[in-house]
């Protein structure tokens, strides 16, 4: 006990017990699974940028005070705590504000080719502005930050209603 | 104003769930004791503080009054009496039990926790707060070292 | 702010943690326990002594148990006592002490207890898992996101505007997890680790590699707050806590400045107010941020002004934030060498600070003579901070 004071200092002879993977089985435990299942409202806002992907475009929600565009839209102006007032479509296209080149999924498991992933700033938006998104088309070392990119649609008839009707934003030809 | 969406269909919305595989709960350090001890050589212990005379069944490293390190485990027997019961005729999926379960807070002696089991073998009817009753356990092959190694409790005969 | 209305000083006179580690046996009701005991025993007091328990825990979906402040409280020692609960993700390891503070400070209780508690090991098959559940389920959960996905694109933000350097980001992995080796309860402890290793580590989502991250860890903490009015009575070494801050940015973190953190700005300024502070990079003498990733230490040190933008990187190429250097930061080992049980960090966080002030850290005790530090926390979605100024007299 003294010697392991000298070699730490406090906490004193911390308790717990570590458990090894190999242990999990040995050990008194029970196994259990949830199966709670969710239907997450999207909101008025939410909604109708929803359905305006179905068509194909962006929209926005402008507060009338501070006459920023908000994208996401949303139906009340967070700073100016008043509603937004004035539905704004915007081009879709943006710039790269930041992203990631990703080699686990969700659940962290190893993938092959890396996930690219990022925030599209939109154009039209007050700066920072934008949605997470996937990269496609390009190469994980072009990524660059301030990069033009535009959106893929999938084809009409495939959309539902969803932000994977976006497939993925790619470099914007000039 | 806020522009009101008329349509009910316009509102969306988006389905999912949990998606944790499953949880893993560990019975932790006194847990380990009690389950083995069930589990093993049949026995329900438990641990006593001293200070607070209060025994707690199933048993804990701690006293949650004073705080004390409990580390003695003892024997409690397999006989105690019921503190409570309900007698269920839905389950937690609201499906109809038929025939209803009984489910009791058991006391293995004053000043004890009571611990939360089954009965069975007895008519809803005679059921009363101080009823003596008895464990009945699985046979020692079939038991895995959980809380339902115990089968369900029933009343002393005679 | 109207500091006039704070009616008491409030100390620090214990602390307690367990070991942290991928997986403990105990239950978490049993962690809690564990780590209170000890804080009560540094501090020479009895669950009978303490007025309020606070406990603070991070998201349900971790231990898989509902209201789990609840269940967590036997363990505790919340039974029968005013019991609070609080929550506000990573950011709890200092918001809980906060919280506990104000208990003190308001007059209303003398003795409170503060305990951290998280068992990352019970969702399976990863914490990963439960992480996914605090995305915005409509516009992030589609894309099947991984919460270090968001901690990656926030490090590419940094680097680019700041123009930082991702070896001087690795170097601080490469020191924390060295402190970490004079810290009983470490996880990630490992004295030759090199800038090369973390260089070299797996990517995960780059610019993250494996070594850049915390570890998930079960494990728990707390400590013993007390009033001016009894912090004599019960030692010689009260370390106090004379300034406390927090603040959130908005929940909409696509709309955020990622490079920069004005809220750990916002929080720093209102404790250092508290403390009286005017120059924070002359007053303070070491620091305890938040660091579950290395680039986070960097990033938060400019947010609590102790550096300017860009510059804790170069603070940590020359030495300056190493235990014996000018300006000694994670000295306890931190999140990436401690490890990294959400709340639970309270223990290298507050506790490491206490342990530092009252000199009693042992091997791990920094070099100069230290009287003033700061501890912080981050959490919620990467948005809310939590400050605590803490001093010897």
């Amino acid at each position: 006990m003294a010697k392991k004071h000298e070699l730490f200092g406090p906490p004193l002879n911390p308790l717990g017990t570590r458990l090894e993977a190999e242990d999990m089985e040995k050990i008194a435990h029970v196994r259990a699974k949830p199966n709670a299942k969710y239907a997450w409202a999207a909101g008025a806002a939410i909604s109708r940028f929803l359905e305006e992907l179905k068509n194909g475009r962006i929209i926005g929600r402008k507060c009338a005070r501070c006459e920023r565009v908000l994208v996401p839209p949303r139906m009340f102006c967070e700073r100016c705590f008043q509603p937004t007032t004035e539905w704004v479509y915007l081009p879709g296209t943006g710039v790269v504000e930041t992203f990631s080149i990703s080699y686990i999924d969700q659940n962290a498991n190893r993938v092959k080719e890396p996930i690219l992933v990022g925030v599209v700033a939109f154009d039209g938006a007050p700066p920072h502005c934008g949605i997470m998104h996937y990269f496609g088309e390009v190469k994980p070392e072009e990524l660059k930050i301030g990069m033009p990119v535009e959106p893929v649609w999938k084809p009409a008839e495939e959309r539902v209603g969803s932000v994977l009707d976006i497939k993925y934003f790619r470099p914007r030809k000039k | 104003m806020i522009e009101r969406i008329e349509k009910a269909s316009e509102i969306r919305h988006w389905l999912g769930d949990m998606e944790a595989d499953h949880y893993y709960y560990s019975a932790g350090i006194a847990g380990e004791r009690f389950f083995v001890a069930l589990r093993d050589e049949g026995k329900i212990v438990g641990t006593h503080c001293a200070a607070c005379n209060l025994t707690y069944v199933p048993p804990r490293i701690y006293c949650e009054h004073c705080f004390a390190e409990l580390t003695e485990y003892k024997d409690m027997g397999k006989r105690g009496c019921v503190v409570a019961f309900t007698v269920a005729h839905y389950d937690k999926a609201n499906n109809r039990l038929d025939p209803p379960e009984i489910f009791a807070l058991i006391s293995f002696g004053p000043h004890t926790t009571p611990l939360l089991h089954r009965l069975s073998e007895v008519e809803s009817e005679k059921i009363c707060v101080g009823l003596e009753v008895e464990a009945v356990l699985k046979p020692k092959k079939d038991r895995e070292g959980k809380i339902t190694d115990i089968l369900y409790f029933r009343p002393v005969k005679g | 702010m109207d500091l006039k209305k704070i009616r008491k000083d409030v100390a620090v006179i214990g602390a307690g943690m367990t070991i942290f580690a991928r997986r403990l046996q105990e239950t978490g009701k049993e962690m809690s326990w564990e780590a209170a005991k000890m804080a009560l025993d540094e501090a020479g007091l009895t669950l009978k002594d303490i007025d309020a328990v606070i406990m603070g825990s991070a998201p349900d979906a971790f231990d898989g148990v509902h209201k789990k402040g609840e269940y967590l409280l036997d363990g505790a020692g919340g039974t029968n006592k005013p019991y609070m609960r609080v929550f506000i993700g990573g950011g709890t390891a200092v918001f809980a002490p906060i919280v506990g503070w104000w208990h003190v400070a308001s007059g209303m209780f003398k003795r409170v207890l503060v305990v951290c508690e998280e068992k990352m090991s019970s969702v399976q098959p990863h914490a990963q898992s439960a992480f996914g559940h605090i995305w915005d389920p409509i516009l992030d959960r589609p894309l099947k996101p991984n919460l270090v996905w968001i901690f990656s694109m926030e490090m590419q933000r940094y680097m680019h505007k700041y123009n930082v350097r991702y070896e001087d980001i690795a170097l601080v992995a490469v020191k924390n997890k060295r402190n970490a080796v004079g810290h009983p309860c470490a996880q990630l402890a490992d004295p030759n680790i090199t800038l090369e290793d973390v260089l070299n580590s797996e990517p995960m989502a780059l610019p993250v590699r494996r070594l850049d991250i915390s570890p998930p860890s079960d494990g728990a903490a707390a400590i013993v707050l007390v009033s001016e009015d009894v912090a004599y009575e019960h030692t010689d070494t009260p370390v106090w806590i004379d300034g406390v801050g927090w603040c959130i940015d908005t929940t909409m973190w696509t709309n955020r400045d990622l490079a920069f953190p004005k809220f750990v700005a916002r929080a720093a300024k209102m404790a250092y107010e508290m403390a009286g502070i005017k120059n924070p990079r002359k007053e303070i003498d070491l620091a305890e941020p938040y660091d579950p990733f290395d680039y986070k230490e960097l990033q938060h040190l400019e947010g609590l002004l102790l550096a300017d933008p860009g510059e804790a990187a170069i603070m940590t190429r020359e030495g300056k934030t190493q235990r014996d250097g000018e300006f000694p930061v994670c000295p306890s080992g931190g999140l990436l060498g401690v490890g990294n049980p959400i709340a639970a960090a309270l223990g290298i966080k507050i506790g490491e600070l206490y342990w530092q002030l009252a000199g009693k850290a042992g091997p791990r005790q920094v070099k100069k003579d230290v009287r003033t530090g700061v501890a912080q926390a981050w959490g919620d979605l990467m948005q809310v901070a939590s400050v605590v100024v803490m001093r010897r007299r």
